[in-house]
């Protein structure tokens, strides 16, 4: 492939291993998690996948990219193994300009995580990025209130490993709505969303 | 078992992928209306295709399906789509509102409240609530982008000034999580209330228009008011001839040659529950 890169198929990790029947049970995880910000949704068919990034990252990658949803990766995971599977799996365009992606896949340290991203437009706020952001745990962290739609009155939510000012950039994101990208934060084969509408108390 | 030929859940899985991404974008943004590519359904439209191509692209084997027609399980519209999909996607189905993990419904919110984890696909003829008012798709899209509603309020209080109140009696306009205005389909406006702050997942398809749009569970769903004309539902006189209830919505029905009538519950599977389990009564 480029670079004089080979995918060679006898490392490629496996994908799904029963591709219909698991994309439905991943993707009712993620609608689960998605219309129901700050529970953590556990992944029941996720494959292990390249070793990097988790298990619940890949999964949802193979659940909704394909060929027409350009995907971004963050140095840490933008490495050959990575490319590979999710070229020959999900068979998605791997881009290096952020404003081109559709998903992206960034480290809780990764820096200036929601510059120059698609943010979508007043007339069409649905062509927004979504981001996934790997973190060390989806507990166990700073505590922090979560409000808005999906929530019944308040949620408390405790991601590990983000900077401080990662909270003051999703304010600054959330006060775009109906615009802003909308963030999906994985560790191992968990899953916790955060979609543009909700409010976090810094 | 599946082969070359046969997609589970009818769409094959580009155009589930498609679906699915666009229903996330629904949920993130509750109200407004995304366009998705959709493929043609082997139904004609007005038997609910937008609402059949959500439920196909979320539905599982682990899914037990309800399928409503204006409150009833057993017309030929719910009876078709819920052997469809007991067909393709190899789901249970039942009648029963509490039963359901997912319920398709043309015109009505179950009587039954919802829980969590439910999802209610609402089947949608027309996904645009400016539509009557603003014919342009480039100008009611500009008005939602704008949160530019004045016409409908207009177009509301010019109801009141010809009728005394608002006069619509079904498809009456909501404004979801205080931004979107919504069409919350042909449902009668006693059912508006339902939608407010449900704990189930609304999600809502429109197959000619090719619009999905949602409301995440607990989101607040106002019905279009004035101070001095504040929302109101329909009531009723009598209660239900069959289960006696006083809550539910009534269909008005001609029993004899006489014209003689009689109201009984639209809901079906609510009513059926009154009359066989005394518990359920009181
Ligand atoms: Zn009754």
């Amino acid at each position: 492939m480029s670079n004089g890169h080979m995918t060679d198929l006898r490392t490629l990790a496996p994908g799904l291993a029963d591709p219909a029947h698991d994309a439905q049970q991943l993707f009712r995880a993620v609608l689960d998690a998605t219309s129901r910000p700050g529970r953590i949704v556990s992944l029941p068919a996720a494959p292990a996948g390249p070793g990097t990034p988790s298990a619940a990252a890949t999964a949802y990658l193979l659940t909704l990219a394909d060929r027409d949803t350009p995907v971004w990766l963050a140095d840490a995971f933008d490495r050959p193994e990575v490319r590979d599977f999710l070229r020959f799996h999900a068979g998605a365009p791997i881009v290096t300009k952020r404003a081109e992606a559709v998903f992206a896949v960034l480290a809780s340290a990764t820096p200036q995580p929601f510059e120059g991203f698609n943010l979508g437009s007043d007339a069409y706020p649905d062509r927004s990025a979504t981001l996934i952001v790997e973190v060390p745990d989806l507990r166990g962290g700073p505590t922090r209130q979560w409000h808005g739609p999906g929530i019944d009155g308040r949620a408390a939510v405790a991601v590990a490993g983000l900077a401080e000012d990662f909270w003051q950039d999703w304010a600054a994101n959330h006060t775009l709505f109906p615009c802003g990208v909308d963030i999906v934060f994985t560790a191992r084969t968990e899953l916790c969303a955060l979609p543009r509408s909700v409010a976090v108390e810094v | 078992m599946a082969d070359d030929a046969y997609n589970y859940a009818y769409l094959d899985e580009q155009t589930k992928r498609m679906i699915r991404r666009a229903i996330l974008k629904a949920v993130a943004v509750p109200g407004y209306q995304v366009p998705f590519g959709g493929r043609e359904m082997p139904l004609p439209y007005g038997w609910g295709t937008g609402g059949i191509q959500v439920t196909a692209a979320i539905i599982g084997r682990d899914d037990t399906l309800k399928v409503i027609d204006q409150g009833a399980d057993d017309t030929t519209n719910a009876v078709s789509i819920r052997r469809f999909f007991a067909k393709v996607a190899e789901v249970a189905t039942t009648t029963r509102t509490d039963e359901a993990t997912v319920i398709q419904t043309r015109h009505r919110v179950p009587e039954t409240p919802l829980r969590e984890g439910q999802i209610l696909v609402f089947q949608v003829p027309i996904p645009e609530p400016l539509r009557m008012l603003e014919p342009r798709e480039t100008e009611t899209r500009t008005l939602h982008a704008l949160s530019e509603y004045g016409v409908m309020q207009v177009s509301l209080y010019e109801s009141i000034a010809r009728h005394g109140r608002i006069s619509k009696g079904y498809n009456y306009p909501v404004m979801v999580n205080g931004r979107y205005i919504m069409s919350p389909s042909p449902i009668p406006k006693f059912d508006n209330p339902k939608l407010d702050r449900s704990p189930a997942l609304q999600l809502y398809g429109a197959g000619r228009e090719k619009r999905i749009y949602a409301v995440p569970p607990y989101t607040p769903v106002k019905s279009l008011d004035f101070d001095d004309h504040p929302f109101e539902i329909e009531t009723w006189e009598q209660c239900c001839a069959l289960c006696g209830s006083k809550e539910s919505f009534l269909d008005e029905m001609i029993v004899d040659d006489d014209g003689k009538h009689l109201f009984v519950c639209s809901d079906t599977d609510y009513c059926e529950r009154r009359r066989t389990l005394p518990e359920a009564a009181e």
